[in-house]
């Protein structure tokens, strides 16, 4: 059983700052993981009070605060237009509406969880941690360090004209998945990002030919198959209750091929418009 | 601590444990609809409303609910009767204990969406486990009750 | 018939759908204490040493008991009737700790906080043994459950504990191994099926209390009352007349209630210090601590001629009953006894099992009992049969299947008096369009669509032992109080024998109150499982009614001054056919209450030589993607033969929810051990129950037969409708993928894995 010996909703970030530096003390997101941990915490640290549930938007990014929730995230229209709706296909499985309601994306990406579908969508995506103290750094390389005490404030997308994809496989339908895979292709390259692997997203980039390929929609499906079979084998995969590591690296090439021909479709219908 | 919670429209005050759930905090105000089926936030029968959006009262703090407004099935019973007539007239109620939950969420549902479809109440309701029922009794009196809404309430059972 | 065969409404449903306080932990005295155990972390361990003394001084602690505390007699949990098949294997708190997650120590406690705090200062010494963890290797094996002297065995099961046999029997019928060697074509498989947890939404339960008498009264959810009341005086070792039991409205049973898993500890705190308490099972305990179905091996062989008559079957099941036998010698005999009988033509048949002790979770009663894994594999091997033969395997069981007034040797001779199971599959067929969609369709995109089917039977009740009881009894309203011992979790039984006792009585529903079950007011019932409510209870409204209306003639011809021959009573009113003076009903129930010597009130009791099988088919199509593995439930239609259906919503959705919790188990909830014994599945987030997003649509329909036996011609529907899934889906799958699936779950992995491998 979670004990929490006292609970304050900050009122700036400064102060959930400072109480956030000592270890016994614990900023709580969505608390849905949280609350099943036998955690001993003296204070909890509330950020729900500091207007950091809001998705803004401008004309080069998303700034999504660390306290939206997953079902914000799933019915934001611009986010999920211009995402070509991948942020949403990543949050929609997850247990329902009532837990997307609470989870919020900063808990998501801050716990940098090995099943989440949050980061691996994100990673796909030219997006960036703004930390409080630690300033505005990419996630993927926010994804790599280990948990420190400075809070994470909000994301931010840059609004990159790109081709996006999302796929993921599960054994029940609301369940973590067993795989999570996002292709993606923009100014910066193309990446395929593999989640549920079970550990953490990891990125992968795409070869540029291959990426060239793609957005000149010159790629068949045996090519796509090709460069999806020289990705998997790039990913480290392992077992847990949900399946064993041969089949993720199975589902790997499978996911990564139809992810990428979902990303020769979309081509085609941005050139169709 | 203190917190002051609009709890069915009725303000509550009261000195909380800072770790005390809001299921808890509910139940002990008398709101036994509001159960327990898991530890894990998987089976969605805590539902309760939070500012009028259906969350889990498993997974969070009564502190947080403090200056909010929550709803239990206890502070909505005339549209729990008039919904819940039409699952009982599938008799897809069964053991009941998941009801409550499935009933918030889906009054949830049809004050965002009051026409949806199959597959968008399959959807919205995938959080609702329920073991006895196979589901699909409730759809059809889902389906009897949007339909008796269309009519205006007006189509007689 | 006017109330019977139609769709009513539950009694309780307006109070269910409305969120009131009806169940076990809403009607918890507020101040009561709360009782825990503490668990073993081992498979397989003896507590050297445990001491509670730093524990106990935890502020808020009540108590704290141990292995010492304890009356040493062994008793069973299985709520069976008396003497019970299931052996008495088990102590409140044993030294001997044979699973992970047997009791340790009960502790009690003010709040949940303290007794927390108290579980986690107990400190316990364990010597830890060697465990058999593995099922196939139990028998015989010199590592013994339970070693002990004082375990014994109350009927003649084939029990050894010395041998870890639960129990053992074969028998036959012809000679089987001269027919199959005879055959043309022998099918010869082995099916593989887990122990599947319940998972009634509602975990286990229950709150004690002593009431003004002294005696302890016990509210818990439970299928069983007054089997409970027995385990609880065999357990603590008091009187029976010492204990009332009564439940309330249950959060989904299943079987699993059918077995006294929570109640032996809180019983034990409150009778020992006089305090109410109570004991809600975590959902973790519920997953690991339990009663969930036996694991089973089932080895079938079938053998058919070319032209596909099926001469002969012989099974054989190897059952896990775990840590203790509950319900381990019962539920291997319908492995075999409610699937070969399904084949009415056989020239031969045997069936044979062991029930194995092993170092896991103790096994109970679950939803079709034996019958479903039994029927996965007998179902399985005749749909590899119908391959072998290149038949379909729809014409394949319309030549082999039992048909009415045909007797069944492996159903202990019984005749099927009643039995439409060939409408049933020629309905089944038509709804799901077999021709046109078996064995499979490729979609071009690599995906398959394929279809499969399965057939199904069960019981209704147990034959010569189970025990239905109505009180009816008339009001000075007119209206009636109908008091049962059987146990509504949710079925409906409540509303059922309401309308058989409406039916009865010419009267409205309205005017049926429903009673029970308390062990206290309730006319005695086995209580509901064993697809036994409807038929064996039903069977006792129905003579319980026809009782009271003679009575109730009989009183109105006293009022009305003639013989009772000249009454005719039309359940409202009664008439002198003489004179044309009439009484109401209500001026009689009023009247019964004035100089009157003769009771308004009958107890009837009903009990049946035989079980009538309900019948059912099941046919699916799916669509599976042959690169991934996942198989989506496009279609399930089942079409059932439960005799004439008493309310065609709650049969129907019994059969919806049975049918569902069958996809689980044939896809999704798989059990996984760890290697130390520890089960993994330990929460709704690694046991995962199928949504309403991995069910399809489901389709179901009744071809009624009438059983002469039954109650207005019912039979049962409750547990038979969990049967048909598993075979069903693996012949999809392998129609789908040439593959044959033989043990659950079927995975998506299994799947793609598999299809990679061949």
């Amino acid at each position: 059983m979670l004990k929490i010996k006292e609970y304050v909703r900050a009122e700036s970030l400064e102060q959930a700052y400072q109480l956030n530096q000592k270890k016994t003390n614990r900023i709580i997101g969505g608390m849905l993981w949280m609350k099943m941990s036998d955690a001993r915490i003296q204070t909890a640290i509330d950020l729900s009070a500091l207007g950091l549930d809001q998705i803004e938007e401008n004309e080069v990014e998303y700034r999504i605060g660390c306290m939206v929730t997953l079902r914000q995230l799933e019915l934001h229209e611009g986010l999920n237009e211009w995402s070509h709706g991948i942020v949403r296909e990543s949050v929609k499985p997850i247990v329902g509406v009532q837990f997307r309601n609470l989870a919020t994306v900063g808990g998501s990406i801050f716990g940098r969880f090995g099943f989440s579908d949050v980061l691996t969508c994100f990673l796909a995506l030219d997006t960036y941690v703004e930390l409080y103290k630690g300033g505005v750094i990419p996630l993927e390389e926010f994804a790599e360090m280990e948990k420190d005490n400075d809070i994470l404030v909000r994301l931010i997308v840059k609004k990159k004209p790109g081709l996006h994809a999302y796929l993921s496989h599960r054994n029940v339908k609301t369940d973590f998945p067993v795989l999570a895979v996002a292709v993606s292709a923009d100014d910066r390259g193309a990446r395929a990002v593999v989640g549920a692997r079970p550990s953490k997203a990891i990125c992968v980039p795409l070869k540029e030919e291959w990426k060239k390929a793609i957005e000149e929609g010159r790629c068949t499906e045996l090519e796509a198959e090709q460069m999806a079979k020289e990705l998997a084998e790039q990913i480290p995969t392992g077992s847990n209750m949900r399946a064993s590591a041969e089949y993720r690296s199975h589902l790997a090439g499978v996911l990564l091929k139809r992810a990428i021909l979902a990303l020769l479709e979309e081509r085609g219908r941005q050139n169709a418009d | 601590m203190q917190i002051s919670v609009m709890l069915n429209g009725k303000k509550v005050t009261e000195d909380i444990k800072p770790d005390l759930l809001l299921i808890d905090f509910v139940r002990n105000h008398g709101c036994y609809s509001v159960k327990r089926g898991c530890e894990t936030s998987n089976c969605g029968l805590c539902t309760v409303f939070l500012d009028e959006k259906p969350v889990l009262s498993c997974s969070v703090l009564a502190a947080r609910a403090d200056g909010h407004a929550v709803q239990t099935l206890e502070g909505l019973q005339e549209e729990a009767a008039e919904f819940g007539a039409f699952i009982a007239d599938q008799g897809a109620e069964q053991c009941g204990f998941c009801n409550p939950g499935m009933i918030m969420n889906a009054i949830a549902l049809f004050r965002e969406n009051p026409a949806p479809t199959d597959d968008e109440i399959r959807e919205y309701l995938a959080g609702n486990l329920c073991r006895c029922s196979g589901y699909e009794g409730q759809l059809r009196g889902i389906r009897a009750f949007i339909e008796y809404k269309k009519q205006g309430g007006a189509v007689c059972r | 018939m006017q109330v019977v065969g139609q769709p009513f409404r539950k009694k309780d449903a307006m109070a269910l759908v409305q969120g009131k306080p009806v169940f076990t932990d809403d009607l918890a005295p507020k101040d009561c204490l709360v009782v825990k155990v503490l668990r073993s972390p081992h498979a397989n361990a003896m507590v050297k040493n445990i001491k509670t003394d730093i524990a106990k001084r935890v502020p808020g602690i009540e108590d704290i008991y141990t292995w010492e505390d304890v009356p040493q007699q062994r008793f069973t949990m299985a709520g069976q009737t008396y003497p019970e098949p299931s052996p008495y294997d088990r102590l409140i708190l044993d030294r001997h700790v044979r699973y992970v997650g047997d009791p340790v120590a009960i502790v009690a406690g003010a709040n949940e906080e303290c007794v927390e705090q108290a579980l986690r200062m107990i400190k316990v010494e364990y010597e830890v043994l060697p465990a058999i963890l593995d099922f196939r290797k139990a028998k015989d094996n010199e590592l013994l459950v339970h070693p002990e002297d004082t375990w014994k065995s109350l009927c003649p099961v084939g029990a050894d504990n010395k041998r870890n046999l639960c129990a053992c029997e074969s028998s036959d019928h012809g000679d089987v191994d001269q027919v199959l060697a005879d055959c043309d074509v022998v099918v010869e498989e082995t099916y593989h099926t887990l122990a599947n947890q319940q998972a009634m939404m509602e975990t286990f339960r229950t709150v004690c209390y002593m009431d003004t008498y002294g005696r302890l009264n016990v509210l818990s959810s439970t299928q069983i009352v007054f089997h409970a009341r027995r385990i609880l005086s065999n357990a603590l070792g008091i009187p029976k007349s010492k204990i009332r039991v009564m439940k309330p409205r249950i959060g989904g049973g299943f079987g699993a209630k059918q077995t006294v898993v929570a109640e032996i500890f809180p019983a034990f705190v409150t009778w020992k210090t006089g305090k109410a308490s109570k004991m809600i099972f975590t959902r973790e305990e519920s997953q690991t601590a339990s009663s969930p179905r036996h694991e089973m091996e089932v080895s079938v062989k079938i053998g058919a001629d070319k032209d596909g008559r099926i001469r002969a079957i012989d099974v054989y099941t190897l059952s896990n009953t775990g840590a203790y036998g509950e319900h381990g010698p019962t539920t291997v005999g319908l492995s075999g006894h409610k699937s070969i009988p399904l084949y009415g033509s056989l020239e031969a048949h045997r069936f044979a099992y062991d029930v194995v002790y092993t170092n896991t979770m103790s096994a109970g009663a679950y939803r079709g009992y034996g019958a479903t894994q039994g029927i996965f594999a007998v179902e399985s091997a005749v749909n590899e049969l119908a391959g072998r033969l290149g038949m379909d395997p729809v014409e394949l069981r319309l030549k082999n299947m039992v048909r009415e007034g045909q007797t069944m040797p492996a159903y202990y001779g019984e005749t099927a008096k009643s039995c439409a199971l060939d409408r049933c599959l020629l309905r089944a067929k038509e709804m799901i369009g077999w021709d046109e969609k078996f064995p499979c369709r490729d979609m071009g995109n690599g995906k398959v669509r394929s279809v499969g089917v399965s057939m199904a039977m069960q019981g209704s009740g147990i034959s010569g032992v189970d025990v239905g009881s109505a009180t009816i009894k008339l009001n000075e309203d007119g209206i009636y109080t109908l008091m049962i011992g059987a146990a509504d979790m949710g079925t409906g039984c409540d509303t059922i024998l309401a309308q058989m006792a409406a039916e009865c009585l010419d009267c409205q529903m309205e005017n049926i109150i429903v009673s029970g079950a308390d062990t206290d007011t309730s006319p005695y019932d086995s209580g509901s499982y064993a697809s036994s409510t409807t038929y064996v209870t039903g069977k006792a409204v129905e003579k319980a009614c026809e009782k009271l209306q003679i009575k109730i003639c009989e009183r109105a011809a006293e009022m009305l001054y003639c013989t009772v021959d000249k009454i005719e009573f039309d359940g409202h009113r009664a008439k002198n056919l003489e004179n044309g003076e009439t009484v109401t009903l209500q001026e009689i129930g009023t009247s019964s209450m004035c100089g009157n010597e003769c009771a308004l009130q009958v107890t009837e009791t009903h009990s049946s030589p035989i079980s009538p099988p309900p019948f059912m088919v099941g046919m699916v199509e799916i669509e599976l993607d042959k690169e991934t593995g996942h198989v989506e439930i496009l279609d399930y239609v089942a079409v059932v033969d439960c005799g004439t259906v008493i309310n065609p919503n709650l049969a129907r959705v019994q059969t919806e929810g049975g049918l569902v919790q069958g996809i689980g188990m044939a896809l999704y909830e798989n059990i996984q051990y760890s290697e130390k014994g520890q089960m993994m599945n330990q929460s709704f987030m690694q046991y995962k129950l199928p949504t309403r997003l991995d069910m399809g649509k489901i389709r179901v329909e009744f071809e009624e037969s009438h059983e002469p036996t039954g109650p207005f011609g019912a039979k049962s529907i409750g547990e038979i409708v969990i049967n048909t899934p598993a075979p069903a889906l693996a012949h999809a799958i392998a129609n789908a993928t040439g593959l044959w699936f033989r043990e659950l779950p079927i995975t998506s992995e299994k799947i793609a894995m598999g299809i990679m491998k061949q």
